[in-house]
């Protein structure tokens, strides 16, 4: 159950994040939205797992990318985000979770909502959708502490100014960007509404960030008449590495 | 055979002792949850009851309240691998609301607010080992963590604890709840390490 990843590449998103590409023995596959248990072990046995999301869009060449962010008191991302090294091996398990998923064949709007490393599941189906060739309309709103910790900044920027269907609408809680519109603060009413499709569009929604971003945007969201059923969330814990 | 880790220690504590394997101990108190936290109001509570056809037990929240309660001093599990040691919770034993019925069904199906469902052999919430807690700390279970009221059962993983859980439906044979149709373990016992369908 536990399958050999080498490291074949990495490179930093952030001061505090780092990508990891990862070549995993016999990978069956994924569904964008799921995530993998990472296992590190000690000399003398000890060892710890952690779960990451994936980042990348399913494909059939056993690669994967998980994006990590390094937590001041934790125990597996600084390793992952410090210490590993290309042509190092760990231990992976997954595909996990079959619920906070996008498939290529909805066709229905999709809303995509990310507080901080919450976009790294929500990477995972802007990019599937591209690489299946997808038409479904995309829209991600995407709330960070401050511009420099924007995850995937050039590849976001390429995708909404390619015209088609994926707008996407940054929110800062901190330091906004020079001559930004909007005072940095919380997301409220008026970025869902400038954000978001309007609900009479019946989207999906996906919801990802920490435990109360996430109970912020559902809110919001079902405050703008978003319907409950359609609205999928994953929490971190306070704690913060993941869920 | 496990692959070493170069340069890998770890971070460990004489607490992890305690602990089921592969779970690391937090004292936070994390949230997981697959949508919206619902707010339900007290005036519209209800606990239910029922063998799949008919109803066989109902409280409102005044008529629960009355229900004995007592104090319970446990350790939390969770699938996602962080454990709590030592929580406080209050609520009313499974045993008192099942007291008075008889019942040849050996399965049950909690059913809560939002549609969560998880699937329990009954004997597992009987006997002191499950409880409907509605208050964490002292203090009103928040909604987050599945206020007003939530099925509380900490030998197996948290997530058969069900948030906002509002009835049980008695049941001939097992059938898989939420997450176990989406490839979670059936049964969940951290200490045997069951949290996935293959395990």
């Amino acid at each position: 159950m536990w399958s050999a990843a080498k490291v074949v590449a990495m490179h930093d998103e952030t001061a505090t994040a780092r990508t990891l590409a990862l070549a995993v023995r016999n990978w069956p596959g994924h569904v964008a939205g799921q995530h993998v248990d990472v296992r590190l072990t000690a000399p003398d046995g000890y060892s710890a797992v952690r779960s990451y999301s994936i980042a990348s869009a399913p494909s059939s060449d056993g690669r994967i990318e998980i994006t990590v962010e390094r937590l001041p008191n934790g125990e597996v991302s600084p390793y992952l985000t410090h210490e590993v090294m290309v042509g190092d091996e760990l231990e992976l398990r997954g595909p996990i979770g079959g619920w906070f998923v996008w498939r290529s064949d909805q066709t229905e709007p999709i809303l995509l909502v990310a507080g901080g490393s919450g976009i790294v599941p929500l990477m995972a189906m802007l990019r599937s959708r591209g690489s299946a060739g997808s038409s479904a309309p995309f829209r991600l709103l995407y709330s960070v502490r401050e511009p420099k910790t924007l995850f995937y900044r050039d590849e976001l920027r390429a995708l909404s100014s390619q015209g088609d269907s994926v707008v996407i609408t940054y929110a800062y809680t901190r330091v906004t960007p020079k001559d930004w519109p909007r005072p940095a603060g919380r997301i409220d009413a008026s970025v869902i509404a400038t954000g978001t499709w309007p609900s009479t569009l019946r989207p999906t929604s996906y919801i990802c960030g920490p435990t109360s971003f996430v109970e912020r945007a559902t809110d919001l969201l079902i405050g703008a008449g978003y319907e409950r059923e359609k609205i999928k969330t994953e929490r971190f814990g306070a704690t913060g590495e993941r869920k | 055979m496990a692959i070493i880790s170069r340069g890998f220690s770890g971070r460990r504590s004489t607490a992890e002792a305690k602990l089921p394997p592969g779970q690391y101990l937090t004292t936070d108190f994390p949230v997981l949850s697959a949508g919206p936290t619902p707010h339900i109001s007290l005036d519209r509570w209800e606990f239910t009851i029922d063998d799949g056809s008919n109803v066989l037990k109902r409280w409102d929240w005044k008529s629960f309240r009355e229900l004995p309660s007592e104090t319970i001093a446990t350790d939390l599990h969770c699938v996602t691998r962080w454990s709590k040691l030592g929580t406080s919770w209050e609520g009313v034993s499974l045993d008192v609301l099942l007291a008075d019925l008889k019942t040849d069904l050996p399965y049950a199906l909690f059913r809560s607010y939002g549609d969560y469902t998880t699937n329990l052999p009954l004997k597992d919430v009987m006997n002191k080992q499950a409880w409907i807690a509605f208050k964490y700390d002292g203090a009103d279970l928040e909604p987050e963590h599945g206020g007003p009221a939530r099925l509380l059962v900490p030998h197996l993983y948290l997530w058969k604890s069900a948030k906002w859980v509002k009835g049980m439906t008695l049941m001939p044979h097992d059938k898989p709840g939420f997450w176990e149709n989406l490839g979670y373990h059936i049964y969940g016992d951290p200490w045997r390490e069951q949290r996935y369908s293959d395990e």
